[in-house]
């Protein structure tokens, strides 16, 4: 292990930089990549890792989570997690599947108990109490949980009424969000005759009808169409506005960069990487070119055409005849790599030279593409 | 109370899928008027009772009905389970007790439904109920406890297997022999020896017993009060059993 490493990363997150910040910068400087997450991942006392948490931080942080560890088995499905989540933000839990997210969303909605480690829910300690966890909460399970036999309207009412509002409040907000999720149309017909979006929608909505101040969402646009999961995104960008606090998981790269404040990449139940979208994409280092060929068999040959170019070795999806590599340097790599792909006569059927999305970071950081 | 509201609220609930899925009464009816025509006309010809057999029968195809209908008590809370429905009511600030409770006095309600359209059928088939306005309402009393009671154990055991088919065949497995080892079809002094020690001391016995008497007009005996006494251990034991195990779920 690089000694050094490890005390420039310890002194930084001392002075406070985010583990994004500090591992940009160490890339920046020329770290390799591998050492620099060994080093994350080896990781640093105990005490740096899960200092106490203060008062101070208790007040800014509505959710906060310390060492979580869940088992299932031999299994660790969550094995220490620690972020938190400021009041009015939206932090994406990405991971693959079987990475823990619905551990993690079912241990902070009271429905398990972890094993050990802390998750404070607006003050309230979701081991000691609970009830007082669940007064201030909305959750949305990853799969649908609505009555199939009632209609819309009277999931919601329901739903309400067990919250604690009154028959009158319950249906004027029943009301509302039928229209606001656009079910308006659907709202007296059993759930039963809904489209698998529409349940999502109405699952959704019954998860904010009492106006939670922290809302878990487990993969809450999984199965929407594209429109659907605009409106959606929308929605939740309006609860934030209102300082509601998300915390949602996903499959879709995009939509974490498109909505969350913070993002927290998980694996095999740790933390992988944890930063803002802008951050974490840092980590891929510069560019991407990208090149997809007519003849997938020219993959290989391609690909040594043009490593010279890249700050990492290319990555070939043969099937579809796509090489991705990480280059930096701008346009004129672009006019250097058709040159050599010219003169290996590669048959390109499209080349560009982009920005690196989250899908380069969850690629490079887990070794395989989400989903 | 938070907690009876909230459990009214989950009966509405229960209640109103009996009428929108109007099959879940009239399969949990075709059974015991199968028995009801099976005994009366199949084997009632061979069945020695005291008074005659429609009128012996009876009150025990009552107490049989509530007994299969208790069953569904856990099938439901399986069924739940299994559709997330129970994991939401987890996340809300609500009473665990309540969903326990909606669901079993859901059931209660739905057996009085049923007791009455079994009676119906009895009395196109020739029974008559002989006794008091005070015995039918004792009757239905005890019937209604003892449908109440039963849903608790079943409640326990659809928690305990969280899976619509488990807690089906689950059900059968402890609901048969305690019907057919019993009062309800056939008097138990034509039982073997050791039959017949299980059934005399059956709460399914005491209570079919202790309804048959309201049915004749005679005076209430031992059989209601050691029903009673069977019924109120039940509650007590299967209660928080089914409580904590509810809290137990993950
Ligand atoms: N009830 C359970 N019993 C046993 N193992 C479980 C249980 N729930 C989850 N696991 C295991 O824990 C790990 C994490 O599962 P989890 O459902 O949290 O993943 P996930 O990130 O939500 O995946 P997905 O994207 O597929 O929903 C997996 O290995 C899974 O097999
Ligand atoms: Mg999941």
């Amino acid at each position: 292990m690089n000694s050094d490493l490890i005390q420039y990363i310890q002194e930084a997150k001392v002075s406070g930089m985010s583990d994004g910040e500090i591992q940009a910068e160490l890339l920046s400087v020329g770290w390799n990549h591998g050492d620099v997450r060994q080093a994350f991942l080896d990781n640093i006392s105990p005490e740096l890792e899960n200092p106490p948490i203060e008062q101070s931080e208790k007040i800014e942080a509505v959710v906060s989570v310390r060492g979580l560890i869940k088992h299932y088995g031999s299994v660790r499905a969550v094995d220490g997690i620690d972020f938190e989540i400021p009041k009015g933000s939206i932090l994406a839990l990405l991971g693959p599947n079987g990475a823990g997210k619905t551990t993690l969303v079912r241990m902070l909605g009271t429905l398990i108990t972890p094993d050990s480690g802390q998750a404070l829910i607006g003050g309230h300690d979701v081991i000691k109490s609970p009830d007082d966890v669940r007064k201030i909460i909305g959750l949305t399970g990853q799969f649908s949980a609505v009555d199939m036999v009632l209609t819309g309207r009277e999931n919601l009412v329901m739903i309400g009424r067990l919250c604690h509002l009154s028959k009158l409040e319950a249906e004027n907000r029943a009301r509302e969000l039928l229209i606001r999720f656009g079910l308006s149309d659907a709202a007296d017909r059993q759930v039963k005759t809904y489209s698998g979006g529409m349940m999502r929608r109405l699952d959704v909505a019954a998860s904010i009808i009492a106006h939670p101040e922290v809302l878990f969402l487990d993969e809450p646009t999984t199965g929407l169409d594209p429109h659907g999961r605009i409106e959606l995104w929308h929605i939740i960008k309006e609860l934030v506005a209102k300082d509601v606090t998300v915390l949602l998981t996903t499959q879709y790269l995009d939509e974490a960069d498109h909505l969350a404040d913070q993002i927290v990449v998980i694996d095999k139940g740790k933390i992988i990487a944890k930063g803002t979208s802008q951050e974490l994409k840092a980590q891929v280092g510069g560019d991407v070119l990208e090149l997809h060929l007519t003849d997938h068999s020219q993959a290989h040959r391609a690909a040594a055409a043009i490593e010279a170019l890249g700050i990492e070795k290319p990555r070939i999806e043969e099937l579809e005849a796509h090489i991705f590599m990480p280059v930096r340097g701008g346009a004129s790599v672009l006019a250097d790599a058709i040159r050599r792909l010219d003169q290996a006569r590669i048959d390109l059927a499209d080349i560009v030279l982009r920005r690196p999305t989250l899908d380069d970071v969850f690629l490079k950081l887990t070794g395989h593409v989400a989903g | 109370m938070k907690i009876i509201s909230e459990t009214l609220i989950l009966v509405k609930r229960s209640l109103i899928r009996y009428t929108r899925v109007p099959q879940l009464l009239v399969f949990s009816t075709i059974q015991p008027v199968m028995f009801v025509i099976l005994f009366a006309y199949v084997f009632g010809g061979a069945i020695k009772t005291s008074i005659n057999y429609v009128d012996y029968l009876l009150p025990g195809i009552l107490v049989q009905t509530t007994l299969f209908g208790a069953m569904m008590t856990g099938i439901g809370l399986a069924d739940d389970i299994s559709h997330g429905m129970i994991d939401r009511f987890r996340s809300l600030p609500m009473s665990r007790g309540a969903v326990l409770a909606g669901r079993t006095i859901s059931d209660l309600l739905r057996n009085v439904f049923v007791i009455f359209l079994m009676v119906g059928v009895g009395y196109i088939i020739g029974y008559r109920f002989e006794g008091t306005f005070m015995g039918a309402l004792g009757a239905l009393f005890l019937m209604l406890l003892f449908g109440f009671a039963f849903s608790w154990i079943s409640a326990l055991i659809g928690i305990a297997v969280k899976d619509v088919e488990t807690a089906q065949s689950a059900g059968f497995i402890w609901v048969f022999p305690l019907a057919f080892i019993s009062s309800i079809f056939v008097p138990v002094e034509g039982m073997p020896k050791i039959f017949r020690l299980f059934a005399e001391n059956s709460p399914i016995t005491y209570t079919v017993d202790a309804v048959r008497r309201f049915s004749v007009n005679q005076p209430v005996d031992y059989t209601f009060w050691a029903s009673i006494i069977w019924l109120a251990a039940i509650l007590i034991t299967f209660i928080p059993l089914a409580v904590r195990q509810f809290r137990k779920i993950s």
